[in-house]
C-alpha cells in the first residue's frame, strides 16, 4: 500500500487520540428523531407529489392508463418529437406509430453523437417523492443508463401512482436494494436543468434536457 | 452565433492555498467595500437567498431532529474517521473503482495529472470543486499541457474572467448581467448575443456541449460519499455534474476526506439538509449516486479513480473545538446570514472558502501563523447568525473565539521579545489588570472621562490616538458617559429618581 495512505492513516489516528480506544462508530449516538415515514393518504401524497413537480417548471399531466398511450402520443407531437430514443423494457404500447424510434439496449448502444441529435427521450421511473417533487432513476427498467435522460432535450417521463412515495427517507429505503446489491446508479430529477448563476435569476435549462414532462398514471 | 475555440490562459489571483503572503481581510474588506456595484449585487443576492432558505425550512416540522442527526453522523464519522476511510476504499474498490490517497494539494495534482496523462487527454471537463480549487489544480494541469474547462455557468463566468469565486454557491454573484454579456462576447467570439440570462446560459451550453462530448476525462467532486457502499454523491442543478460525471470514459473525483458519511441510508439526512441549506429548493434539480465504474453495463465511466485528499485536514481533527469545522457540507447558509459577508463579499477573505466558515476552516487547514488567514476569526462580530444557520450545527462563534485565543497565544511564543511587547498584547494585558482590579477600574474610567474630550465628536469617538488608533479602524467607541453605571449605583436611593435620570446611565 501507498506510502501516503499510511501516512494519512497515521495522522488521522494521531488526531483522534482523545476517542477512547475501546469505543465504536456505533457508540457514538445518533438520534434519528426526523421523520421517516407519511401517513397522510395516499390520494393526497399523490397529489402533492403532482404540485410540487410541477413547482419546479415541470409539465406534469394525471391520467388513467387507457389515456396513456395517446397522452404520450400528443405530447411528443406538441414538442415536435421526431426522433425518440427508447429505453429497454419500456412497454411497446407506450411508443406510438410515426416516430423514429432510437432503441437502446446492451449490445447496440446508441453513442453520445445519435443521443445528442435526438429529438427526445421516453422513460418510466424507479420512484416519486412527494415531499420534494422529485423524479428518481436507477437505470432500471424501462429507464436505461444515464447518458439517455441526460443528451436529449426533451424528457417524458412516465410515474405510476404506486411508485410514489411519501418522505426522502423512504425512498432511500428502496432504492438501498439497487444500491448495495447492483450498484446501478441513481439520478434524482427535481424539475428541469436550471441555473441562478446570473443575478439569481432562475433559467431553466441549460446542460440537461430543457423541458422535463411527467404524465403520472393512476 | 459563432463560437471559437477558447482556452483557458487566465490565471485567478493568489489565496491564502496559494505560495506566498495574502492581504489581511482588514486590507481586502476596505477595496470591497469600496466597490459600490459589488456590494449592490451582493446586497441582492444575500437578501433573496437569506428570505428563501427561510421558507424552505419553515415547511420541515422536523428540521431541528435533521440538523441534530446531521451533527451526530458527522461527529461519528470524524470521531472514527480512520475505520470510515479504509471501508470507504474497500467498497469503492470492490465496485471497480481505483482508490488513491493524497497528503497534499501537489500530490493530489500529481495524481489526477498522471491519470489524464495516462489517456492522452489535452483537454478535461470539470463539474464545480472547491477542493480543486484549493489544490490549484487547473493551474497545475495548464502547466503540463492540459486545458481544464469549468461547466459550471458560474465556474465558466469566473474562469474566463481570470477571477476567483466570490461565493461558494454562486460564485459569480459579484457579476451582473452586463459584464457577463461582454465577458461572452469577448471570450467566447460570441456576436449578437443580449444580456438576458436564457440568452447568457444558452451560450454556454452550446459551448460546452461539445467539450461534453469530446473530452476523454471528467473531474469532479463529491458532496458525500458512503463508506459503506463507496456510493459517490454529486448535487448540482444545471446538468453539467451529470455530464461530467457519466459521459467522459474517464472519472476522477477529488474529494477532502472528511467528506466520507458512514452509511447509505445517511442520505436521507444530508439531501435533506444540503439543498435546504443551499438555494433553499425541497431539492436541486439533479443528483447523481454513483458505485465504483461501470463494469461493463454500458453506464458511464468505465474507468473510476477516487482522489482522497488530506491537504490539513488531519490538522484540523486533532483540535477537539477546531474538528467540528470538518462537519461543513459546503452549503453557504452562513454566508448569506453573516452581515460582515453580506458587505464585504467572499474576495475580502483570500480563501477558496470565503465567509463564516472559510473564516474558521482556512486558518486552520494553511496553519496558524500567517498574517492574512490569520485576520480572518476576527472578521465576526460574533452575532451568532451563522450557527443557528448551520445544518450541521457547527458551532462557528465558538471556533472563531477558539481561534482567535490561538493565534494570540502562537504571537506571544513565536513571537519573542517583540510578541510580548507588540502594542496590542501589552494594551490587551494592561486591560486584563484593570478590568480584573475594582479601584484601577474606576480610576481608569475618571481618567477617561477626562481624557476624551477632545476626541468625542456629538457623543461618538471616531478615532483613538497613536497605538490605540487599530481599535478603531473598523469601529466607532462609545466615550465614557457623564454618569456612569457606577456612579448611578451609588447615588440610587439618594433623593434622586430610582431609574436615574440620565438618558446614558448604563455604561
Amino acid at each position: 500500500m501507498s506510502a501516503a495512505r499510511e501516512e494519512i492513516l497515521r495522522r488521522v489516528r494521531r488526531s483522534t487520540r482523545d476517542v477512547p480506544g475501546a469505543e465504536h462508530p456505533d457508540d457514538v449516538p445518533v438520534e434519528r428523531g426526523y421523520r421517516k415515514t407519511d401517513d397522510t393518504p395516499r390520494p393526497e401524497i399523490v397529489e402533492r407529489f403532482a404540485e410540487r413537480t410541477a413547482e419546479y417548471k415541470a409539465k406534469v399531466s394525471r391520467l388513467s392508463e387507457a389515456d396513456l398511450p395517446g397522452a404520450i402520443r400528443d405530447a411528443l407531437e406538441a414538442c415536435g418529437v421526431k426522433g425518440l430514443v427508447v429505453p429497454p423494457g419500456l412497454p411497446e404500447a407506450w411508443v406510438p406509430d410515426g416516430v423514429k424510434v432510437l432503441r437502446d439496449g446492451p449490445g447496440a448502444q446508441l453513442t453520445n453523437d445519435e443521443l445528442d441529435r435526438s429529438d427526445g427521450v421516453l422513460t418510466g421511473c424507479a420512484l416519486g417523492i412527494a415531499q420534494t417533487g422529485t423524479i428518481v432513476l436507477d437505470a432500471g427498467e424501462a429507464q436505461g443508463r444515464r447518458a439517455l435522460t441526460l443528451l436529449p432535450d426533451y424528457h417524458l417521463c412516465v410515474v405510476r401512482e404506486e411508485q410514489v412515495v411519501g418522505l426522502v427517507p423512504e425512498a432511500f429505503a428502496v432504492l438501498r436494494d439497487t444500491v448495495v446489491g447492483e450498484r446501478r446508479a441513481v439520478t434524482f430529477i427535481s424539475g428541469p436543468s436550471a441555473t441562478s448563476d446570473i443575478e439569481l435569476n432562475r433559467v431553466e435549462g441549460v446542460h440537461g434536457p430543457r423541458t422535463l414532462e411527467v404524465l403520472i398514471v393512476g | 452565433m459563432t463560437i471559437i475555440r477558447h482556452q483557458p490562459e487566465k490565471q485567478a489571483p493568489p489565496d491564502a492555498f496559494s505560495k506566498g503572503r495574502t492581504p489581511t481581510f482588514e486590507e481586502s474588506a476596505k477595496e470591497s467595500l469600496a466597490n459600490s456595484q459589488l456590494r449592490r449585487n451582493l446586497g441582492k443576492a444575500t437578501q433573496t437567498i437569506r428570505r428563501k432558505r427561510a421558507v424552505a425550512v419553515a415547511e420541515m416540522p422536523d428540521w431541528e431532529e435533521l440538523r441534530e442527526a446531521g451533527r451526530a453522523l458527522k461527529s461519528r464519522t470524524l470521531r472514527h474517521l480512520d475505520d470510515y476511510l479504509v471501508q470507504l476504499e474497500e467498497s469503492v474498490t470492490r465496485a471497480g473503482g481505483q482508490v488513491h490517497w493524497a497528503r497534499d494539494a501537489e500530490e493530489a495534482n500529481r495524481i489526477i495529472g498522471g491519470i489524464a496523462k495516462s489517456h492522452d487527454a489535452k483537454e478535461v471537463v470539470k463539474v464545480k470543486s472547491i477542493a480543486t480549487d484549493e489544490t490549484k489544480l487547473n493551474e497545475y494541469l495548464e502547466g503540463e499541457g492540459i486545458a481544464a474547462y469549468e461547466t459550471d455557468l458560474a465556474e465558466l463566468i469566473i474562469q474566463l474572467a481570470g477571477e476567483t469565486s466570490s461565493h461558494i454557491l454562486v460564485p459569480a454573484i459579484h457579476k451582473n448581467r452586463s459584464e457577463i454579456r461582454e465577458l461572452f462576447m469577448r471570450e467566447l467570439g460570441v456576436e449578437d448575443l443580449s444580456d438576458e440570462p436564457p440568452d447568457l446560459a444558452n451560450a454556454a451550453r452550446l459551448y460546452l456541449r461539445k467539450k461534453f462530448l469530446s473530452a476523454k476525462v471528467g473531474i469532479s467532486g463529491a458532496n458525500f460519499a458512503v463508506a459503506e457502499t463507496g456510493t459517490v454523491c454529486v448535487v448540482e442543478s444545471e446538468g453539467n455534474g451529470r455530464m461530467c460525471t457519466t459521459l467522459p470514459p474517464v472519472l476522477v473525483t477529488l474529494m477532502g476526506i472528511e467528506k466520507v458519511i458512514p452509511a447509505w441510508q445517511d442520505y436521507e439526512v444530508f439531501m435533506q439538509l444540503l439543498p435546504r441549506s443551499s438555494t433553499a429548493e425541497r431539492m436541486n434539480p439533479y443528483t447523481s449516486f454513483w458505485t465504483g465504474s461501470s463494469q461493463g453495463s454500458g453506464d458511464g465511466p468505465e474507468e473510476f479513480h477516487l482522489v482522497l485528499l488530506d491537504n490539513g485536514r488531519t490538522d484540523v481533527l486533532a483540535d477537539e473545538i477546531g474538528r467540528q469545522s470538518l462537519n461543513c457540507i459546503r452549503c453557504s447558509a452562513c454566508l448569506n446570514v453573516c452581515p460582515v459577508y453580506e458587505r464585504t463579499g467572499g474576495h475580502a477573505y483570500n480563501s477558496v472558502y470565503p465567509g463564516p466558515i472559510g473564516a474558521i476552516l482556512t486558518p486552520q487547514l494553511v496553519g496558524i501563523g500567517q498574517s492574512g488567514p490569520d485576520s480572518l476569526p476576527y472578521a465576526s462580530s460574533l452575532c451568532g447568525a451563522c450557527y443557528e444557520v448551520c445544518p450541521v450545527k457547527i458551532n462557528i462563534p465558538q471556533v472563531l473565539i477558539h481561534l482567535r485565543g490561538k493565534i494570540v497565544r502562537h504571537k506571544q511564543d513565536e513571537g519573542g521579545l517583540m510578541g510580548k511587547l507588540d502594542p496590542e498584547n501589552v494594551a490587551m494585558q494592561a486591560m486584563g489588570r484593570i478590568f480584573s482590579n475594582r479601584k484601577l477600574y474606576e480610576g481608569a474610567q475618571k481618567a477617561a472621562h477626562i481624557g476624551q474630550w477632545p476626541l468625542a465628536k456629538n457623543g461618538t469617538i471616531h478615532r483613538l490616538p497613536g497605538k490605540l488608533a487599530g481599535w478603531t479602524e473598523a469601529r466607532d467607541l462609545k466615550p465614557v458617559p457623564e454618569q456612569t453605571f457606577r456612579d448611578w449605583w451609588k447615588t440610587r436611593g439618594k433623593g434622586s429618581p430610582s431609574n436615574g435620570s440620565s438618558g446614558d446611565g448604563a455604561s
